[in-house]
């Protein structure tokens, strides 16, 4: 099966050598945008569904999936043909979610309900809601498949579910109103936003514990308007990037000593990011200016913004 | 192997876990809801429903969203709700039920009966939040050591309107006012406002019309609004007797903005971003009504506690007041930045809604407007102009 899926990869991968693809959801145009990064166009726009928001690529990258908030679904979409596949029983109002490392589970925050409901993907079947705190928001399993973490906004906490049972077993109070929580590739620590006090968590995972808080500071740009969301750490874990919503600045983190090495001005509420698959390059939503902006991170500036549709929100790509 | 050991010690860590909840003691916040029926101002426009509790339900959600909090953090919060009827006296049913047993008191009363409840020697020993007033005077001579304000006051609300108005650049103004006592304290912080703003009333007017005003506003709005011409018409007048009826009938097309048209308010049925639309659902489902500004502070108050009463484990009086009053506190309001209270007058820091009818049209402080701590302050008494003494 292994062997299958890697000659598979390599397939693909040969197959479109040039450079990946970028899938950006537009919440008020109800279209999912697909962007040439390398040649930093917009190559077209197609209707996916009502006010789509969090979205994802499978482990061998062959569908996409993207929550359609007002039809309370989650789509399976072929990412060649951007064809519907299917739709997963998400609970009300999804809004962003976390695929495990196999591909196969598929975790939805319902905000509304204070719930995280887990999708057998195959059967297209819920299998279990777990109770959580009120207004649950970020969402992310481990790389390593231990841990599944969804925040909570308003109880201001990170619930630690184990994968094997679904159950919480422990839980961390973290800064007012958490957003988004990433996990190290080495599946070590947890990083968590919290909008409200303009900070960055970084919790080790076998204590649980808070190790290390960042509060962003941006020269002309008052504390208030530092609402850190999305967050991205590279493979080796020398740098983690987290955008800092309407102060329109993405911070890079040294993510060995935790300064904040340079503050990189891209977009309007910038909110969520992406890699591509060389890391060289990070993409950046931006929901009130309209567009995607190219991070090139060897030389740490921002080389090109693309307008893709009205307000952009997650980001997914394709090798 | 290795899976077999990773699931003992999985085994025992939930036992553990377990173990440790149910030894501990559930640590209780007790909270205690006050407030007095009204019946209806005479002078309501027929076509909106008059709310009689407005409050309570904000309260409830609250609790409910502690206690959600409250069972991964081994604390438990109860409400307790004391409605005095209309010829009842506040203060009796606080020293009969209240003093001596509670710590954390929400009211949604007046100015008056609040003060002579905050003045009982009870009262000393407690936080008293209160959520039902916007007087200024109770965040300035007539402060208190052992109250918090949740709402928006008057001169927060004026400012809001100046600062969006000094953006228009509608700058000469036709102030209208009531006759009732809040009526003049509005016109008060309007003109306040104006002056801080560098604002022009050009006109200063008191509604003097019978105040069945649907029958003859008509020609009285037309003939009463023939005055030296100006940018927008500002109206005072908090019962609502006669607001409504300006707009469309002015002798000149001028906007109306204050009590009624654009008005400033901490809450609106049309406000959905920062996350609004959810607490607005939860709150639709819970009362089956629109959630109003009472209900609103009283969400805040109650959240408040909890937030500080998590962050400092205890439920202790001093240091909940303490944490309350000091930068660490940062409260999710819904409304884009983070809510705090004011260290000189204890007066909760919020952006303040402007808002029509059926649109958000901005919300303040408007960009441009600094200030060197927060851009918040830019909104009411700032710590310089405060007059409020807590020592006293």
């Amino acid at each position: 099966m292994k062997k299958m899926l890697l000659s598979g990869l390599l397939l693909t991968m040969s197959a479109t050598v040039t450079a990946e693809t970028v899938f950006v959801t537009l919440e008020k145009d109800n279209a999912l945008a697909i962007v040439d990064p390398v040649g930093g166009k917009l190559l077209k726009t197609v209707p996916v569904g009502q006010r789509p928001r969090g979205i994802a690529i499978s482990p061998d990258n062959k569908v996409l999936y993207v929550a359609t908030s007002d039809e309370n679904t989650i789509k399976i979409i072929d990412s060649e043909t951007l064809k519907e596949l299917g739709r997963l029983p998400s609970g009300d109002d999804p809004e962003t979610f976390a695929l495990n490392p196999a591909g196969d589970k598929l975790y939805v925050s319902n905000e509304d309900d204070s719930m995280v409901t887990v999708i057998d993907i195959a059967k297209k079947q819920a299998i279990k809601q777990i109770k959580v705190g009120v207004e649950p928001e970020g969402i992310t399993v481990s790389p390593d498949n231990r841990w599944l973490v969804s925040a909570s906004e308003t109880t201001n906490m990170v619930h630690w579910i184990d994968t094997k049972n679904h159950e919480i077993s422990e839980n961390t109070l973290v800064d007012p109103r958490p957003r988004a929580a990433t996990f190290t590739a080495d599946s070590q620590q947890l990083w968590v936003t919290s909008e409200m006090a303009g900070t960055l968590m970084v919790l080790d995972v076998n204590t649980k514990q808070i190790i290390k808080t960042i509060k962003f500071e941006a020269t002309g740009v008052t504390s208030d308007k530092i609402q850190p969301v999305g967050i991205a750490i590279d493979k080796e874990r020398r740098r983690g990037y987290v955008a800092l919503g309407p102060a329109n600045r993405v911070a890079v983190v040294n993510a060995q000593t935790f300064e904040v090495e340079k503050m990189l001005l891209v977009g309007s509420r910038v909110w969520n990011l992406a890699f591509s698959p060389d890391q060289k390059r990070l993409y950046t939503t931006n929901g009130v200016s309209n567009d995607l902006s190219i991070i090139d991170l060897e030389n740490m500036a921002v080389t090109k913004s693309v307008g893709v549709g009205t307000y952009p929100w997650g980001v997914a790509v394709k090798p | 192997m290795l899976f077999k050991v990773i699931f003992h010690i999985l085994c025992f860590n939930f036992i553990f876990f377990f173990a440790t909840a149910s030894a501990k003691n559930k640590q209780v916040i007790d909270i205690v809801y006050l407030t007095q029926e009204k019946s209806p101002p005479h002078f309501l426009s027929n076509f909106d429903i008059f709310v009689k509790n407005k409050g309570i339900f904000g309260a409830e959600l609250a609790i409910s969203d502690n206690n959600t909090t409250g069972k991964f953090t081994n604390q438990q919060f109860n409400l307790k709700k004391l409605i005095v009827p209309e010829d009842g006296a506040a203060d009796d049913v606080f020293a009969k039920q209240i003093a001596g047993k509670y710590r954390y008191l929400v009211t949604v009363l007046p100015a008056e009966p609040l003060l002579k409840i905050a003045d009982l020697p009870a009262a000393q020993q407690m936080l008293i939040l209160d959520a039902g007033t916007t007087d200024d005077e109770l965040r300035n001579g007539q402060c208190r050591s052992n109250v918090l304000h949740l709402l928006p006051t008057r001169t927060m609300r004026t400012d809001a309107l100046a600062q969006y108005m000094m953006k228009k650049r509608w700058t000469k103004w036709f102030l209208v006012s009531g006759k009732a006592p809040e009526d003049l304290l509005f016109a008060e912080a309007i003109k306040r406002s104006a002056k801080r703003f560098n604002m022009d009333i050009v006109t200063e007017k008191p509604w003097e019309h019978t105040y069945d005003a649907r029958r003859t506003v008509q020609s009285d709005v037309a003939v009463f609004s023939q005055v030296d011409d100006y940018d927008v018409l500002v109206v005072a007048d908090e019962q609502g007797e006669f607001g409504e009826y300006l707009d469309y009938r002015t002798w000149l097309p001028r906007p109306v903005m204050g009590t009624q048209g654009l008005i400033a308010t901490s809450w609106h049925r049309t406000h959905e971003q920062w996350g609004a639309i959810q607490l607005q659902n939860r709150f639709k489902e819970k009362a089956g009504r629109w959630m109003e500004e009472e209900d609103y502070a009283a969400y805040l108050a109650i959240r408040a506690i909890g937030e500080a009463a998590t962050r400092t484990q205890t439920s202790e009086l001093n240091p909940v007041k303490t944490y309350l009053l000091s930068d660490k506190f940062a409260l999710q309001g819904y409304k884009g930045n983070p809510l705090s209270f004011r260290s000189w007058d204890g007066q909760l820091r919020q952006p303040v809604l402007l808002a029509a009818p059926q649109s958000l049209v901005t919300v303040a402080p408007i960009e441009g407007f600094l200030h060197p701590k927060s851009e918040l302050d830019t909104l009411g008494f700032d710590q310089p102009e405060s007059k409020c003494q807590w020592n006293h």
